[in-house]
């Protein structure tokens, strides 16, 4: 099967920079290159760099494209002003999430010219939402054009209290002028200067899914081993911050898809096919902020009405486990002798040196606080709702 | 590796990877169990040991205690047929000898064998060598 898994353009990379490369919906990633908990440890106290390349960019041009993509997704995005991104929700009919995405209104290339709209959706669903997206009649949008540009290019997420100084060398301080969920197209001043001109630029944004300060960059596939090696070597001259983080600091560390989920977790970021499915709905997610359904029209919204109100609904909480034993997805959490949850995902915490866990509970064990049990494979281990997230960065040199 | 570490080329193993070192004392045989270099190696970020259970009958290929790592929990899996008669306490308190010193300070058990130990089933060196590049594969 190996033969048939996607590679990204940093596939060579990590493959011979000692990648332990694993099948993940379809690609065959990177997921630790070190250990998941120093490249944890990396990116909470210096930077971690990411290959992200997985994730689906399906992007929409022309006059038509917010208009279609109002009738898609949980929030309105016509109104989103070029340099915008926005956190949404694409739900089926009944309100349940078919998947959770990042909205781009990228500025135009032509100074004041039409925005370009893209959808970052997960690697997992990224042709089920294509399949979804020609069933809402997308070919018959007008001024709509669709492209799915996931395979063309490479996507790196820099991450952590250090990421502002690894891209300073690409970008001079261009990208630190990014407010949290903007983004722009950057040119390469230090290339533009060599090379006397320079057509090249990248698409970068202040996002991520670590639940530090950082940026994403999306850059042809043609150039994405040399801004991932450059921003690796403006890290080797770096010093992590030793007030940071609980372990010994590492330094800056290219990280997989381990130390990402360790990561987001602490964040308590919800993950598609863990705490987001075709069978949870919004509002028992947390993710009440996402839909938006005043005088809005798209597939779920009615249900979604009712679902708002719903008093019974399991809802997704955080646990935090007083032994060392490891809760993972879909063991049961258990109260006063009956079955009250379930876990959705479930780690080691570095940052807290102790299990945690995310997953939906009944609403009367759901306060923080409440002592329930996880019973892991049998035997059950003792466990508290705690406020949600596991992990909250210090502010200092925080988002703007 | 402390000086003390047995020499992983003269252990025995099995295929779930745990490694057997025979100490011939003067009543029966006891094999002291751990797991392999490669194992650890594979694992990484160990969180949690529950060792076997002292005096516990064990028959080869029997999940007798689970190691944690922050991605996964992996069983342990006896290599041989007897009885657990000791069990190294100190990972416990230090999982991080396991993944120092996997043949020397962080073994597991010790077990008596019974009469039929189950030794023929396990692989030499040579042939565990061949095993671990198969899979790292």
């Amino acid at each position: 099967m190996a033969g048939s898994l996607l590679h990204t353009p940093l596939h060579d990379w990590h493959a011979a920079h000692g990648g332990r490369l694993v099948d993940f919906a379809g690609w065959e990633m990177p997921v630790q290159y070190t250990s998941i908990v120093a490249e944890h440890q990396a990116t909470r106290t210096a930077a971690g760099v990411f290959d992200i390349s997985h994730m689906g960019r399906l992007l929409f041009r022309g006059a038509g494209a917010p208009a279609f993509l109002d009738r898609i997704v949980t929030r309105r995005v016509s109104d989103m002003r070029p340099g915008q991104i926005r956190y949404a929700l694409v739900t089926n009919d009944s309100g349940g999430i078919l998947d959770d995405v990042l909205v781009y209104a990228r500025a135009g290339k032509s100074p004041g010219g039409p925005p370009m709209w893209m959808l970052v959706v997960n690697a997992s669903n990224r042709l089920k939402i294509v399949d979804w997206l020609l069933e809402q009649n997308l070919e018959r949008a007008a001024n709509c054009e669709f492209h799915d540009a996931t395979t063309s290019e490479a996507m790196i997420a820099v991450q952590g209290p250090r990421a502002a100084d690894l891209l300073a060398p690409l970008f001079d301080d261009a990208h630190q002028a990014l407010r949290y969920y903007h983004c722009a197209e950057l040119h390469f001043p230090e290339r533009a200067a060599k090379a006397g001109v320079d057509t090249q630029s990248a698409l970068v944004s202040r996002t991520g899914y670590t639940g530090e300060d950082g940026w994403e960059i999306i850059v042809a596939a043609g150039l994405a081993v040399e801004v991932w090696q450059r921003v690796l070597e403006a890290g080797q001259s770096l010093k992590p911050d030793q007030s940071l983080g609980a372990l010994p600091a590492a330094g800056v560390l290219p990280a997989g898809l381990g130390a990402r989920d360790t990561l987001r977790l602490e964040a308590a970021m919800p993950l598609y096919g863990h705490e987001l499915s075709e069978t949870i709905d919004p509002y028992q997610a947390g993710l009440g902020f996402a839909v938006d359904l005043e005088g809005r029209a798209f597939p779920g919204r009615d249900a979604l009405l009712t679902l708002r109100d719903r008093p019974d609904a399991p809802v997704r909480v955080g646990w935090l486990l007083a032994g060392r034993r490891v809760p993972r997805d879909g063991f049961p959490v258990v109260a006063a002798s009956a079955t009250v949850g379930h876990v959705t995902s479930g780690t080691f915490s570095p940052t807290l040196d102790a299990p945690i866990a995310m997953g939906y509970s009944q609403r009367t064990f759901a306060t923080p606080g409440c002592e329930v049990a996880i019973d892991i494979r049998g035997r059950q281990e003792p466990a508290r709702v705690v406020a949600l997230p596991f992990y909250r960065r210090s502010t200092q040199g925080s988002k703007k | 590796v402390t000086p003390n570490a047995r020499a992983s080329d003269k252990l025995l193993y099995a295929k779930t990877h745990e490694w057997i070192c025979l100490d011939r004392q003067p009543q029966a045989k006891v094999a002291t169990v751990g797991i392999s270099a490669f194992a650890v190696e594979a694992l990484t970020d160990l969180v949690y040991i529950e060792l076997p259970k002292v005096g516990r009958q064990v028959k080869r290929g029997e999940g007798f205690g689970e190691i944690e790592s922050v991605k996964a929990v992996s069983d342990l899996y006896s290599p041989v047929n007897g009885e657990v008669i000791e069990v190294n306490e100190l990972l416990t308190k230090n999982l991080g000898v396991l993944h120092d010193d996997p043949y020397g300070q962080g073994w597991i058990a010790k077990i008596r064998l019974s009469d039929d130990g189950g030794l023929d089933q396990l692989l030499d060196y040579a042939a565990y060598q061949k095993q671990c590049a198969e899979e790292g594969h």
